[in-house]
Parts: structure tokens; C-alpha cells; sequence
């Protein structure tokens, strides 16, 4: 199907671990991540699983281990060996990253299609007619109006922020995308909605995703396969509905267990 | 009482005025770039140019000549007390023409004349960040100039276009420097953006509340941002002349005249209107002189 | 012509350990063995909880082995489940096993002939070829033509039910799975699901399936192994 790189991991995360100070945030975290696969991350609270993510989306510079990036040149290098440039670079354009709270990703005092079209201009497209087409071509595949295009994101509803964060972040054509909470802190009804719309552009794009929830549902919906995080440890890991349907770990149980059924 | 007595030359101690040179000629080194530097309170509120004043300072000698420029004129509130501040304490001369001075501090415009290379311009800067009302946190901005990461200021371009049209800013219209850094070029009218480009004269720009420095050296690209489809243009009147000089190609001033509605543009730069004059051009109202 | 078996069980094994009830373990059954060749269908046979449902998930995945092997061949390589990454069981789900259950794990907003061509199309189909196919099991199985661009979700049970067992059929597995998928039809849409289970036969596919209906069972069924031989007495 997908034929490019598939015979080779996108990211390798290796012997990962975070300490602030004495207080670990994650301990020994190791795991590939291929091409077109999401991977879900779910713990509770201070699992560490925040901290994971900020520390694979370069974020975050980890205590030790390395994180792995296959570029679009082949070369594989640790993140953390990269300048602060190239770094910079990979996060406006080969990668995505939705926040939980869309003000922490949009600039709020620009109109939509700037905050869509940004990733544009920052890699040097300086044709006004170009940029206004493809933003507004974004916001239609978002379910955004296009005559919204010059509206502030504040005067947007919580759904439609997250749906606007979307696109600016997909406008790149990004290969990789983290997640944190995507759907967190919206009503169930806008919540279905954004995981409904980020599952279909996750299986056209064939992008690769990370994403970090406590939301069960939101793993069994989006992830192919999820990890499980207690204390700053990766506990059980493999695919999403084998880890929700025949939870090893006492944890894992525990977490499945606690899911209300509707 | 002697006044002169009571301050060392130019104001400033001599030590200030070697960490003011030392960033003055960091700046110029590294064009457009925004150096720090201890700016020192002055006996006047930020606001009436304090950075231009510090400048000023430090590279002034008693063999100098200073215009002091404000909005273009040499007979504003601004203007008139600078111009006094520096004769009361470096005592060195001073003058309203363009071509005589050696040292011009301006706010917020460039005169009509083309300067040379034996003088020296320094601008009052109010805010030298260009990314600032964009992203306000200085170390994301620094990183942003390291990195030359300018990307957001097309944003603010762009949203320019969608909410007028057209690039509708039209002063501190931001330009990078040697194809290198961005930089406001202070709150001067884009009118003025192409003077920059080239400028036999050397460009020196303080922020006094800000404490930063930063320089154009003599003949140095500068180039307006813009859009491919939307490019840079200064501003234009037409059908307009000074009233009394009957310049066309100048920033105008429009002034009111009376109350009862009477109004006339006149050339923003005093001195190159005064000097058309002289050689014998004359505009329409050439009788409100005295008003304006 | 003696042909290697494309599914091979020994000695798999499988207990529940539930740690929340004091890390009681619940063994269910202990080293089944058997195999299943192409164009055979074999049937598990037993009382309901003996475990049928989780030999199938198993097979698929779904639920982890404590022992033993499940072997599956396809083209020239062979993958056993108990060992495999994700990765590569994503890989058999996609090519190789298909799984059909009478539960519909309804996808919202994606209508019933996508959901039934999706799965064509992931085996890398021809997506107009898969609509085709799509809405021709689709009418087989009595889905009102009305209802083939709507999403699922407000379909009654039985039109759930059958958009999926569609889904199964349309992809071309070499192995399939299929869990209870008569329970509930009626008479004729059970004989339509005898009929595609014929089909997919004679084109070579081995089926393990888990039948309610005598009837459906001895109609399809080329073997039968009763799982209660496996079974480990709980008071044992």
C-alpha cells in the first residue's frame, strides 16, 4: 500500500528517561514508531506520559536516551544532537502538534487564516493569493466556513479552535503529529466530531501519530496500538483493542475497569 | 551661573559613553541587529527620546553640528527642547539645515535631501522588537532573529490585506536588513523605507526604555517586506503639492488653517521647504507660512 | 496433492489472571492443537464459556497466549501470533485474517457501502472495484439500497449486523474468523451467510468459525473440534 518508507521505523525511541531533579517524569521508555501508525499513550495524571511527549517532540530535553528521527533525507539522527535550528525547522513543517488547549497552539489575535496560513510563510511562500487559497481550502477540509477566514479564532467555539488548531497544523503536509488530549475539556457531543474528522485525515494523510489521552475511548477510536504508562513506566503496550480487551497488567485492568459504560 | 560647569560634555559621564560606543559599534558590525546596552535615565521622560539622546551623546564632539528633526520639522516641542538640551550641555552648534549638520537626530522621519557619507542619522526608537505585537515573549523573539525565523512578520502583512486589501501598514514598516535580520526601522512613515536602501550616511537607531542599539552602515541593502502579489509601495498623493513651496514628490503635513474649515498640505520635512522657497518655488497659500 | 495448512494451533494454552479479584487466575483451556487448511472450514463446538470466542481472538490478536503457538502461513512467510509485534499483526489483520463477530463497532459518519468497501480497499483494491463488490453483498444480504450511503449508527441491530458480516466478505482473506455471525438472522439472510461462506470455500480460503445454528454448522462445517476436550475444570 503505502510504499516509501514503510520498511523502516519513523521514530525510534530509545532507553528514554526524564528526571526533574530527584522526581523521575519517565524511566526507560523504548519503542518504534512506523510509518502511518498512530500510537496511543494513556495513563492517569502523573504517569509520565506528558512528559514522554515533550521529551519525543524535542520539547523537552530528555536525562537520557535518545529519540530518533528518520528525516526526509534518510538520515536517521538523534533529535538531541540536532541544532536548535533544525529542530525548529522539523516542528513548523515535518511535524504537528495539537495542544489540548487551542489558545496554546493559535495565536489568538489573528484572524483564522493567518494563524492557518503561518506554516506557509514560515517556510517562505510569499504569495498572498496562494497562501489565502490554500487556508481557505484547510478550513473547508475542517468543517470551518470558509467565510470565517478573516474572524478571529476567540470569537470561534472551543470544537471549532481545535478544528482551526488542526489545520494549521496539517497545512505543512506534516509526516509526523503529536497529540496532547486533543478532544480534552469539550462537550461529548464536539468531541465525537474532532475525533470523527482527525480519524479520517490520519487514514487519507497516512500520518503517524502520537497521541496522549486518559480517555480510553479516545485510544480505542484514533490508536492502532497504545501504550500504558504508571509512574514514569511504560507497563503494558501492544495493540489498542488487545490491550483494552485482555488487559495483562493489574494497572491496565484497573484502568479498562474504570471506563463508564454509556 | 554657567550651566556648563555642572555637566561633563554631552551630558553623559565618559564611561557611559564608551559602553554606549562599544554597543554602537556592535551594531554596526552586525547590521539590524538589536544590541543591549545599560541605557541611563536622563533628565527627560521615555517617550521624548531618550535612546536618540544617548546616541547622540556619545558620538558627539565639539566640532559637530546637530539638526534636531521632529516629525520633519526643526520647530516642534521635541525638537526645540533636544536642540536646547545639547546646546546647554555640550554647547556645540546647531543648525535647521540638512546639508549643514553632521550629526541629525530625527523623530520618525528621514529628510528629503540625500545625506552623505560625513554624516550621521540617529533615530528615537519607541519599540525596536518588529515581532513584538505578535509574539511578546523577548526570548521567543531573540530566538526567532537567531534563527531567522521571520515568517510571523508576513503575518501580520498578510492580515493587513485581508482586513484592508492592501499592506495598509503604513509606518514602522518592518525591513530586513543585508538579507539578514528584520528591524523596525522606528515609527518613520514607509514613505521614508526607500531612503534606507543604500544610505550614504550611517543609520543609528536607540531605544532608550528599551535599552537597545542597533545600525545600518553606510550603503547597506534594505529591503521592504511584501507579498509577491502584493508589493511594497510608499505612500503617494496625488494630485497634491505643498502649498508653499508647490512640492509634489515629499511626505506631506496636512495642515488646518482656520476654523472654518480651511486646510492645506505642506511639505513634513521644514527645512527642504524652506529651501525651495528660497530658490523662488512657491505653492499656492504661500501667505500661511507664518501660521505653519 | 498434500498442501501445508495456512493455520496451525499447538499447545495453546489461555487463563485469565484477574488482578483486581486478588490475582485469582482463570485457566480456560490447555494446548489446543489443530490446523486448517485453504478451502476448509472448521467448527469449534462446545457449551457457551468454554472459551470458542477466544481461540478466534486469539487467532486474530485480540487477546494475548500465555503458551503455545498459533502459526500463520501466508504466501511464503509464516508469522506465529504469539510472538508477533503489533506491527506485523497489523499487517495479517490488513492482508490475511479477516474477523467477523455479530457486533458492528460502528464508525460514525462513514456510510455503510464505504465501510463494507473500506476493507477492500485497504487490501489495496480498486475503490469503484470495492463499491461494486460492496453493494453487491450488500443486496445479497437484504441491506436496502436506501440505507448503503447512510452511516450506520441508526440502523436497527440486524442491519448492523449484516453491513458487517458484508465487510468480512468483500476483502479477500486467505483466513477467516467467523464468530456467531447467523445469530439473530432470519432464515433467509442465514442462507445467503451459508452461501458466501461456500464461496469463499471454493476460492480457497480456510474459515474457523463458531456456529449458534445446528442447522448452519452441519451445512457448512468440514470438521468440528469440541473445545470441552481443552477445557481445565475450574475445581480442578
Amino acid at each position: 500500500m503505502n510504499s516509501a518508507g514503510v520498511d523502516s521505523p519513523l521514530l525510534r525511541c530509545s532507553d528514554l528517561s526524564k528526571y526533574y531533579g530527584r522526581q523521575p517524569g519517565c524511566i526507560d521508555v523504548s519503542f518504534e514508531l512506523w510509518p502511518g501508525e498512530v500510537l496511543a499513550i494513556v495513563g492517569e495524571s502523573g504517569s509520565g506520559k506528558t512528559t514522554l511527549l515533550n521529551c519525543l517532540s524535542a520539547n523537552l530535553e530528555p536525562t537520557s536516551g535518545t529519540v530518533e528521527y528518520a528525516m526526509r533525507d534518510g538520515t536517521m539522527p538523534n533529535l538531541f544532537d540536532l541544532g536548535e535550528a533544525e529542530r525548529r525547522f522539523l516542528m513548523r513543517t515535518d511535524w504537528g502538534f495539537v495542544h489540548q488547549n487551542p489558545a496554546d497552539g493559535l495565536r489568538m489575535a489573528v484572524s483564522a487564516g493567518a494563524n492557518v496560513g503561518e506554516r506557509l510563510m514560515a517556510v517562505g511562500e510569499r504569495h498572498y493569493g496562494k497562501i489565502r487559497h490554500s487556508a481557505s481550502d484547510w478550513l473547508e477540509r475542517v468543517e470551518i466556513e470558509t467565510g470565517r477566514i478573516d474572524d478571529y479564532p476567540r470569537t470561534f467555539s472551543g470544537g471549532m479552535r481545535q478544528r482551526l488548531q488542526i489545520a494549521c497544523n496539517l497545512i505543512s503536509a506534516p509526516r509526523l503529529v503529536f497529540m496532547d488530549e486533543p478532544t480534552g475539556g469539550l462537550d461529548v457531543s464536539v468531541q465525537a466530531r474532532i475525533l470523527d474528522l482527525l480519524r479520517g485525515l490520519v487514514s487519507d494523510l497516512g500520518l503517524s501519530v502520537i497521541v496522549v489521552t486518559h480517555d480510553l475511548a479516545v485510544a480505542r477510536l484514533l490508536s492502532h496500538r497504545m501504550m500504558v504508562m504508571k509512574d514514569g513506566r511504560v507497563i503494558e503496550s501492544g495493540l489498542t483493542d488487545q490491550v483494552l480487551d485482555d488487559p495483562q497488567e493489574a494497572y491496565s485492568q484497573l484502568l479498562v475497569s474504570s471506563i463508564l459504560q454509556v | 551661573m554657567k550651566q556648563e560647569n555642572f555637566y561633563n560634555f554631552a551630558y553623559l559621564d565618559e564611561q557611559t559613553k564608551r559602553m554606549i560606543r562599544r554597543a554602537i559599534l556592535k551594531a554596526i558590525a552586525i547590521p539590524g541587529y538589536q544590541v543591549p546596552f545599560a541605557s541611563r535615565e536622563m533628565p527627560m521622560p521615555y517617550g521624548w527620546g531618550t535612546g536618540g539622546v544617548q546616541v547622540t551623546a556619545s558620538i558627539i564632539g565639539k566640532d559637530d553640528v546637530l539638526k534636531m528633526i521632529d516629525q520633519g520639522s526643526d520647530d516642534t516641542t521635541n525638537a526645540v527642547a533636544l536642540r536646547g538640551f545639547f546646546e546647554l550641555t555640550a554647547g556645540v552648534e546647531s543648525t535647521t539645515e540638512t546639508s549643514e549638520a553632521s550629526i541629525i537626530q530625527t523623530r520618525h522621519r528621514i529628510p528629503e535631501d540625500d545625506l552623505t557619507e560625513d554624516q550621521v542619522i540617529v533615530f528615537q526608537v519607541p519599540i525596536p522588537e518588529p515581532l513584538r505585537f505578535l509574539e511578546p515573549r523577548e526570548t521567543e523573539t531573540r530566538k526567532m532573529h537567531a534563527l531567522e525565523e521571520y515568517g510571523l512578520m508576513h503575518v501580520k502583512l498578510y492580515e493587513d490585506i485581508a482586513t484592508h486589501g492592501h499592506i495598509a501598514t503604513s509606518y514602522a514598516y518592518p525591513v530586513k536588513v543585508m538579507d539578514r535580520y528584520v528591524m523596525d526601522p522606528s515609527p518613520t512613515p514607509k514613505f521614508d523605507n526607500p531612503k534606507m536602501h543604500k544610505m550614504a550616511a550611517l543609520q543609528l537607531y536607540g531605544a532608550g526604555r528599551e535599552k537597545r542599539i542597533y545600525a545600518i552602515p553606510p550603503y547597506t541593502d534594505v529591503v521592504s517586506l511584501d507579498f509577491e502579489d502584493y508589493p511594497f509601495s510608499v505612500q503617494e498623493w496625488p494630485d497634491t503639492e505643498c502649498g508653499l513651496c508647490g512640492a509634489t514628490e515629499v511626505y506631506f503635513d496636512e495642515v488646518v488653517t482656520d476654523d472654518h474649515g480651511g486646510r492645506m498640505f505642506c511639505c513634513s520635512d521644514s527645512d527642504y521647504c524652506e529651501k525651495r522657497r528660497a530658490a523662488g518655488h512657491t505653492g499656492k497659500q504661500p501667505d500661511q507660512a507664518a501660521e505653519v | 496433492m498434500i498442501t501445508e495448512p495456512v493455520l496451525r494451533l499447538s499447545d495453546v494454552s489461555k487463563s485469565f489472571t484477574m488482578h483486581l479479584r486478588g490475582g485469582i487466575s482463570l485457566p480456560v483451556f490447555e494446548d489446543v492443537a489443530f490446523a486448517v487448511h485453504a478451502g476448509e472450514c472448521v467448527v469449534l463446538t462446545g457449551p457457551s464459556g468454554i472459551g470458542k470466542s477466544s481461540i478466534l481472538k486469539m487467532i486474530y490478536g485480540n487477546y494475548r497466549t500465555q503458551k503455545g503457538n498459533i502459526v500463520v502461513k501466508s504466501q511464503l512467510t509464516e508469522t506465529d501470533i504469539v510472538s508477533a509485534s503489533a506491527r506485523e499483526i497489523m499487517t495479517l489483520r490488513r492482508n490475511t485474517i479477516g474477523y467477523i463477530s455479530q457486533f458492528l463497532r460502528v464508525i460514525p459518519r462513514i456510510s455503510a457501502l464505504d465501510i463494507v468497501a473500506g476493507a477492500a480497499v485497504e487490501q489495496g483494491r480498486d475503490k469503484s472495484l470495492a463499491q461494486a463488490a460492496a453493494a453487491s453483498v450488500l443486496s445479497r444480504l437484504n441491506v436496502p439500497e436506501k440505507l448503503w450511503h447512510l452511516p450506520p449508527a441508526t440502523f436497527s441491530g440486524g442491519e448492523q449486523q449484516r453491513v458487517n458480516i458484508a465487510r468480512g466478505f468483500v476483502a479477500e482473506y486467505p483466513i477467516l474468523l467467523l464468530d456467531e455471525p447467523t445469530a439473530s438472522l432470519d432464515a433467509a439472510n442465514r442462507a445467503v451467510v451459508v452461501e458466501l461462506i461456500e464461496e469463499k470455500k471454493a476460492a480457497g480460503c480456510a474459515i474457523v468459525g463458531i456456529f449458534h445454528d445446528a442447522d448452519v454448522r452441519d451445512e457448512v462445517a468440514d470438521r468440528t473440534i469440541d473445545v470441552t476436550e481443552y477445557s481445565v475444570s475450574a475445581a480442578a
